[in-house]
């Protein structure tokens, strides 16, 4: 299953300056790890040791936080979107 | 000047003053760090030198991030460049003390500014900072008031605005926006939905989103309300303040203001108690607080506090760390506790205020109830927004006589209060 991950401009030069990544997997977990064998750097920069999103890191699913949803084991369909931006804006 | 450079909150590391907020080590949010060791020393002296400044914030010009200083020579009311916001009314609230009892409540009305909410500090600061660094559209992600304070600024400043709000906002706020000639987006969507699309276009346009790539210079802006609050109270901290909460930016920098000004010895004394306020509808914060936890989980609102309601505060954990450090809290209330406190307040001291002081005043009500505010205490409470903005929220909560004009008529139709 093929999955679209929109990267935010302050992780893209972690990256290879990519602005997105096609990716495989069944959960958003899944999606993730794939990006951090990819581009191993950003596995520091958007999760904790103990493996969960930092929590100043947002991931959307098709526009909705994956928080109101099932989380890291939110399952993904082929052609989904997951968006990971920064969550200290607004307000 | 004394602004010296960005540094996250997070990990401490250094950025230069530019338009950025966020850490790209870490995601932490960025924050303005200034040098104050040349000016530190005589506290007469620099008292002085901000009572001697204009009468709008930008008497407090050195403990903002602007690199130039003020935009231009400016009053209260009037200016040469821009909209001049702040030095609004400290009023005391005796009859509303009373209410409650308590015995010294202070109202600080920043419904009192250009566009009629304390929004107008913030972006102030913003805007200014954005010209400093050459940028020529200004933008924002807004639940009313930024909205509109971004348009006004934007027709003042001869700059151009691209303004974004969720769809279903109150109608006087999307009035009191588009009047401006501002580019004015409804998104279909909550707040945090426009807050997503907005962080997304940041990356894309080369625009000044002043609560987004902004945001370290914007939530500056906020520190003049405690600044105003302590020199009108002459050059004291209250004891305790009661804030709403949205983002949680204006509640944990108001807070910073204090420390401030009391680490350069300008005040003297403990934080005051810091306490939140937030709607039932949209409490992220006050559940987490409730609940001992140091994140907020994200909820999608539902409350007649639209100005409030946003189900996820960027600066949530830091809102609760300052409410269990400060001795304060974070408390919600109903849409009808903030409807009956917005009359509460108008009928005690004359201010109509909008949802938001709903919210704030019902807290402030509630805490009094509970026996959690000393009758000593000087208490603050912190009025950000106006009540011509959302009138539906009182609608229907009084009676109108309508009579023929005469006198048998008035004497036959309306109930006199009989004077003895
Ligand atoms: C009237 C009013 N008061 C308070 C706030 C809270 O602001 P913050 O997001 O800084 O917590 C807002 C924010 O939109 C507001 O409009
Ligand atoms: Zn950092």
């Amino acid at each position: 299953m093929s999955v679209t991950v929109k990267i935010p401009t302050q992780l893209r030069a972690a990256a290879g300056g990519e602005a997105e990544a096609s990716l495989d997997g069944a959960t958003v977990q899944e999606v993730l790890d794939g990006l951090f064998d990819r581009f191993e750097e950003l596995r520091a920069r958007i999760s904790d040791e103990d493996g969960s999103l930092r929590r100043f890191v947002n991931v959307y699913l098709a526009g909705e936080d994956i928080r109101f949803l099932d989380g890291l084991a939110t399952p993904v369909k082929d052609g989904s979107e997951l968006t990971i931006l920064p969550a200290v804006a607004g307000g | 000047m004394a602004v010296s450079h960005l540094q996250c909150k997070e990990c401490k590391a250094e950025y230069p003053l530019e338009a950025l907020y966020v850490c790209d080590q870490c995601f932490g949010p960025l924050e303005v760090v200034y040098d104050h060791s040349a000016s530190t020393g005589d506290v007469a002296e620099l008292r002085r030198r901000i009572q001697g400044g204009p009468q709008n914030i930008w008497r407090y010009a050195d403990f903002l991030p602007l690199a130039g200083g003020p935009p231009g020579p400016s009053g209260r009311l009037a200016s040469r460049v821009g909209l001049p916001a702040g030095c609004t009314p400290l009023i005391r609230a005796d009859r509303l003390a009373e209410r409650l009892g308590l015995r010294e409540v202070w109202v600080k009305n920043d419904a009192a500014n250009p566009t009629h909410s304390f929004k107008d500090r913030v972006v102030s600061v913003a805007v200014t900072r954005a010209r400093e660094l050459g940028f020529e559209t200004i933008a924002c992600a807004s639940t009313g008031n930024l909205a509109n304070s971004v348009a006004a600024h934007g027709a003042a400043l001869g700059m151009d605005s691209y303004v974004f709000i969720p769809a279903d906002l109150e109608e006087q706020k999307i009035l009191a926006t588009g009047i401006y000639g501002t580019n004015l987006v409804g998104v279909e969507g909550n707040y945090d939905d426009v807050n997503r699309l907005c962080t997304e276009l940041c990356a894309e346009r080369e625009w000044a989103f002043v609560n987004i790539n902004l945001r370290p210079y914007y939530a500056e802006g906020s520190k003049t309300l405690a600044f105003e609050i302590a020199e009108q109270l002459g050059w004291e901290l209250p004891d305790r303040c009661i804030v709403p909460v949205a983002s949680g930016s204006l509640f944990t920098k108001i807070a910073r203001g204090f420390e401030e000004w009391t680490e350069l010895g300008l005040l003297d004394g403990e934080l005051p108690r810091m306490n939140g306020a937030q709607a039932e509808g949209c409490s992220p914060v006050a559940s987490a607080y409730a609940a001992g936890a140091d994140v907020c989980r994200p909820v999608k609102p539902s409350t007649i506090a639209k100005s409030l309601a946003i189900g996820n505060p960027a600066d949530g954990p830091y809102a609760l760390d300052l409410a269990r450090r400060s001795g304060g809290g974070v408390d919600a209330v109903s849409d009808d506790e903030i409807r009956a406190a917005i009359k509460l307040l108008a009928e005690t001291t004359g201010v109509f205020t909008e949802t938001a002081g709903g919210v704030t005043t019902a807290v402030l009500a509630k805490l009094a109830a509970r026996g959690e505010i000393d009758p000593d205490e000087r208490v603050v409470l912190v009025i950000t927004g106006e009540g011509l903005k959302t009138l539906d929220a009182v609608r229907g909560t009084f009676e109108t006589r309508t009579i023929a004009p005469s006198v048998e008529a008035f004497e036959a139709g309306v109930r006199q209060t009989v004077s003895v």
